[in-house]
């Protein structure tokens, strides 16, 4: 336990407050719920703790290297050593939110360096300083679009091929708002200007991702056209991992860009904590949800440094009229973010990017050369693709664990008549043994 | 300091710190319509990188380094056991969509972190999804607003908070389309009884209570507020921004409240990382537990020898998904960690620590510094930042003061409702020794408000950087180191 005091401390403490016991501070909580058992286990040593969380991680599988190639919005990325060992500051991570900026500036220029990496990898003009996740982010985006068009325009078309725990987290925030989420009715496999007829004046935005869920890549310009015609906004949800090799959506004219940074330097925790990604023109920075950091310069010295800026949309100051309730965002990931990009740099993201790309692309046309299986993604993808498989994609899951492989994501567990489908995700973290050891159980459990 | 460089200004063409090896596949042509023509990042070395942020992170006030009074905010002390566990390698490495056969030590630890927070407030049911504590807000009276509503009483849309509450609390009333109706305190630093009666009608959809208050005190009549709102047909909801003065002192389901949030990154030691990740699960009574967004980890079935198989399940009335995945698991990882170590005499104790270092202070200065409300305190306090004799010093001189003696200022202009607020919350794990020594300077500071003034009103004078350029950070409005040539600066 943490906390320093003796016996002699106590009684001084006591002393000096004028109370006879520790027991007399606490007189104000009514008597019959005051100091209530509790059934908690009993205390543990450090290393007890140690060895009773050591003995849990053991129950997990991928306590040993095993092949795996789930992604579907969690991707396995090689971190930099340095990333956590700069991570690992005290300085860093016992911080707060940057409120005092004379003792702050460490946290206040890393962030307004991420918000850098941010602008120039989506080609906006504004990043906020992180959000909680990708799902959050995108919830948060719908609802600046929302806030931009003065809740006049009361819906939003959102791609059928967009994740759907994002779908569902902003069907979750909107639930209570007189707005209205669209697009869960098409056919997630169809071409995204399909899109363009559900478009109307009462459009805020239209969200699609960029690689979509199933890891294709379109050309999102003539949705973003028939977007900005009917005034409303175009928001693309994005990896920015692929954004290392593909165009910045600002190439679409994408008005709002959010996403997941987890494959940034951020391990997959099982689902969190990840980094939610928020940009967007200049034009609607004073609408964009959460902290900004702005460079400026000291009043005595005239020396450049860094503070939170533009405040007044925030709720601490703006309370119920706030632009979002975000109060503590994703500060240390956004920092795991900013030192990964530092580390890979401009050349080593652009590689790991193709490295990516060049994995799964060498996993799908070995997949697809296999009887039985067939490759449904028939357009671009970066680093994910589907398959249907000669029997249900659950069972060809069971049959790969045993033999030691990690299998795809079921999407017919989210996708209705997929049941037969998987979705494999292939990083720099699969090489060519991993992939060849997943093609031959493929060939052998089918 | 001399300024410092942004990484940009470190750049230069072709240097590289980490590089990856050639791909061993086949090469497939890369998609030339898609591929993106320049990439604006920095190109540095391994050391510039290490050195940039090492240096970087010397500019900071952390925990580590110094006193953190930061009311509301909980900086106590992060243990090392934490970050150790939390990186274990089955907790690190697993993929949130694994099947739950290969995952049963992060569901097993999910179900008794659920079990472990339930008991210490006294709720049948924790979600451990919300990713903050404003996140588990917006959960909480979401959860409220879906209740009332299956009940049929669409009527009921407006939520109560008392005039010292966190800021979250409105715009997260807004958020879920409820009207705010603020509750004024009494002359003791209570919710007033009678204004609260007065807006108790069919129209209540809840009250969002936080206890012990933003001014550091117990509510006292708490009991009678939740009956107040109970009898109204309304909710209850708990901030539980303030847990770390109620770990085995009291239940605040016991109090009479429905639903409140816990920051796992105040009570439970997880580190606030420079502002996040937070970590903001749900505690509910009985009849909400279907509410709670899913998924939860429950026992689904066991074995002939009765070992249990935990799952992912969506409770039937759910309000839906509040994000991606389950929750912040790191986190997760690292409550547990704590609230074992501790054990519930270990929790009572923290509680019991952290009230007897807050009213130490608050006798220590009580002389020299206004205390709006004088009673008992818990965790935390308040003081006027303010005299008659120095008119022309605020709160701000003061804590601006206080970091040129390596002292993190407490919350300042926070709560609204006492004039040039000062927010203390020492925490428990500071020592007797520190604590003197705070007291030590905020008399130092309190003499020079006096005979000193001009100083200061320079504070600080020892930091990295001086005061700031806030005017101009607004106007200028510079938020990125080098922008892409086609890029305009924002207005």
């Amino acid at each position: 336990m943490f906390h320093p005091h003796t016996d002699t401390d106590r009684e001084k403490m006591l002393a000096a407050i004028g109370a006879k016991s520790l027991e007399e501070l606490f007189e104000i909580v009514p008597e019959d719920i005051r100091f209530p058992d509790l059934d908690l286990p009993k205390t543990h040593s450090e290393m007890e703790a140690y060895n009773a969380l050591y003995g849990l991680h053991t129950k997990n599988v991928p306590g040993i290297r095993m092949p795996n190639f789930l992604g579907a919005g969690a991707y396995r990325h090689y971190v930099p050593a340095a990333v956590d060992a700069i991570l690992r500051r005290g300085e860093f991570f016992t911080a707060y939110t940057p409120y005092q900026p004379e003792i702050s500036q460490g946290t206040l220029q890393a962030i307004f360096e991420y918000q850098s990496h941010v602008i120039n990898l989506t080609g906006m003009d504004a990043s906020n300083a992180s959000h909680y996740d990708g799902a959050t982010a995108a919830a948060e985006a719908v609802n600046m679009a929302y806030g931009i068009s003065r809740k006049k325009k009361k819906k939003a078309i959102i791609s059928p091929a967009l994740h759907p725990h994002y779908r569902e987290t902003i069907d979750t925030y909107f639930k209570p708002a007189d707005f209205d989420i669209g697009g869960e009715d098409l056919d997630p496999w169809s071409n995204p200007d399909t899109l363009i007829d559900s478009i109307d004046e009462d459009t805020a935005c239209v969200v699609v991702q960029y690689p979509d869920f199933f890891g294709r890549v379109f050309d999102y310009t003539a949705l973003g056209k028939a977007a900005h015609e009917a005034g409303s906004l175009l928001v693309m949800v994005v990896n920015p991992m692929a954004l290392g090799m593909l165009k910045a959506p600002s190439e679409f004219d994408a008005d709002i860009v959010c996403g997941e940074g987890q494959p940034f330097g951020i391990g997959l925790s099982y689902g969190g904590p990840y980094l939610g990604m928020l940009a967007t023109k200049k034009k609607h920075v004073r609408s964009l949800a959460g902290r900004i950091v702005g460079e400026t310069e000291d009043l005595v010295e005239r020396k450049r440094g860094y503070v939170l800026t533009l405040s007044a949309r925030e709720q601490h100051i703006r309370r119920e009229r706030a632009s979002s309730n975000i109060c503590s965002n994703q500060g240390l990931m956004a920092l795991a973010a900013t030192i990964y990009l530092t580390m890979v740099g401009k050349e080593g993201l652009r590689e790991v990017a193709e490295l990516c790309y060049q994995n799964a692309h060498y996993a799908a046309s070995q997949i697809a050369g296999l009887d039985n299986f067939e490759l449904v993604t028939d357009q671009t993808f970066f680093n994910e693709f589907v398959v249907k498989c000669p029997k249900p994609a659950e069972e060809i899951n069971k049959a790969l664990l045993e033999k030691g492989i990690i299998g795809g994501y079921e999407i017919g567990k989210d996708f209705d008549g997929m049941e037969n489908h998987l979705m494999f995700a292939v990083t720099e973290l699969n090489p060519k043994e991993d992939i060849d050891a997943l093609v031959s159980a493929l060939k052998e459990v089918a | 300091m001399t300024e410092q460089k942004t990484i940009y200004e470190k750049s230069s063409p072709g240097r590289r710190a980490v590089r990856f090896p050639k791909p061993e596949v086949p090469l497939t042509a890369l998609p030339n319509e898609f591929l993106r023509k320049d990439l604006v990042l920095p190109e540095v070395d391994e050391l510039e990188a290490v050195r940039h942020f090492t240096n970087l992170s010397q500019l900071n006030h952390g925990v580590d380094t110094g006193f953190y009074p930061l009311g509301s905010c909980t900086m106590k002390y992060n243990p090392r056991i934490n970050e150790e566990t939390a990186r274990l390698s089955g907790f690190a490495k697993s993929h949130p969509l694994q099947p739950s056969e290969t995952v049963q030590g992060n569901l097993k630890l999910m179900y008794l972190l659920q079990k472990y927070l339930a008991e210490i407030s006294g709720f049948s049911q924790v979600t451990l999804q919300p990713a903050a504590g404003a996140h588990g807000e917006l959960t909480g009276v979401m959860i409220i607003r879906k209740y009332l509503y299956k009940k049929g009483e669409t009527q009921r849309n407006k939520i109560l908070i008392p005039d010292s509450a966190h800021g979250t609390n409105p715009a997260t009333s807004a958020m879920n389309n409820f009207k705010v109706v603020e509750i004024k305190s009494d002359a003791r630093g209570n919710i007033d009884l009678e204004a609260l009666r007065a807006e108790c009608d069919d129209t209540l959809a809840g009250l969002m209570l936080t206890n012990p208050n933003t001014l550091g005190m117990f509510e006292e009549n708490v009991q009678e507020v939740c009956k107040i709102v109970h009898d109204a047909g309304g909710l209850v909801y708990g901030d539980g921004a303030n847990m770390n003065a109620l770990l085995g002192i009291a239940k605040p389901a016991e109090f009479g409240i429905d639903i409140l949030h816990y920051n796992l990154h105040k009570t439970f030691s997880t580190p606030h990382g420079g502002g996040g990740p937070g970590s903001g699960p749900v505690g509910v009574v009985d009849f909400l537990v279907d509410y709670l967004p899913g998924p939860l980890v429950e026992i689904v079935e066991e074995d002939e020898e009765g070992n249990p198989f935990y799952d992912l399940v969506t409770p039937k009335h759910s309000i839906g998904r509040m994000k991606a995945f389950h929750g912040q698991f790191g986190m997760m990882v690292r409550a547990y960690t704590y609230i074992l170590m501790h054990g519930a005499k270990g929790l009572r104790e923290v509680s019991e620590m952290a009230v007897l270092n807050a009213n130490y202070l608050m006798h220590k200065l009580k002389d020299t510094y206004k205390i709006p409300y004088e009673r008992t305190c818990m965790h935390e306090f308040v003081i006027e930042g303010r005299w008659e004799d120095a008119p022309d010093i605020h709160a701000l001189d003061i804590s601006k003061r206080m970091m040129d003696f390596g002292i993190h200022p407490p919350t300042t202009y926070f709560p609204l409702i006492v004039k040039e607020a000062l927010m203390v919350e020492p925490t428990e794990t500071e020592n007797l020794e520190t604590l003197d020594y705070f007291v030590e300077v905020m008399l130092k500071i309190a003499k020079e408000a006096h005979e000193e003034p001009e100083i200061l009103h320079a504070a600080p004078l020892t930091t990295p950087i001086r005061r700031m350029d806030e005017v101009k950070a607004a106007k200028d409005l510079v938020l990125c180191c080098v922008w892409p040539e086609d890029a305009i600066r924002a207005e």
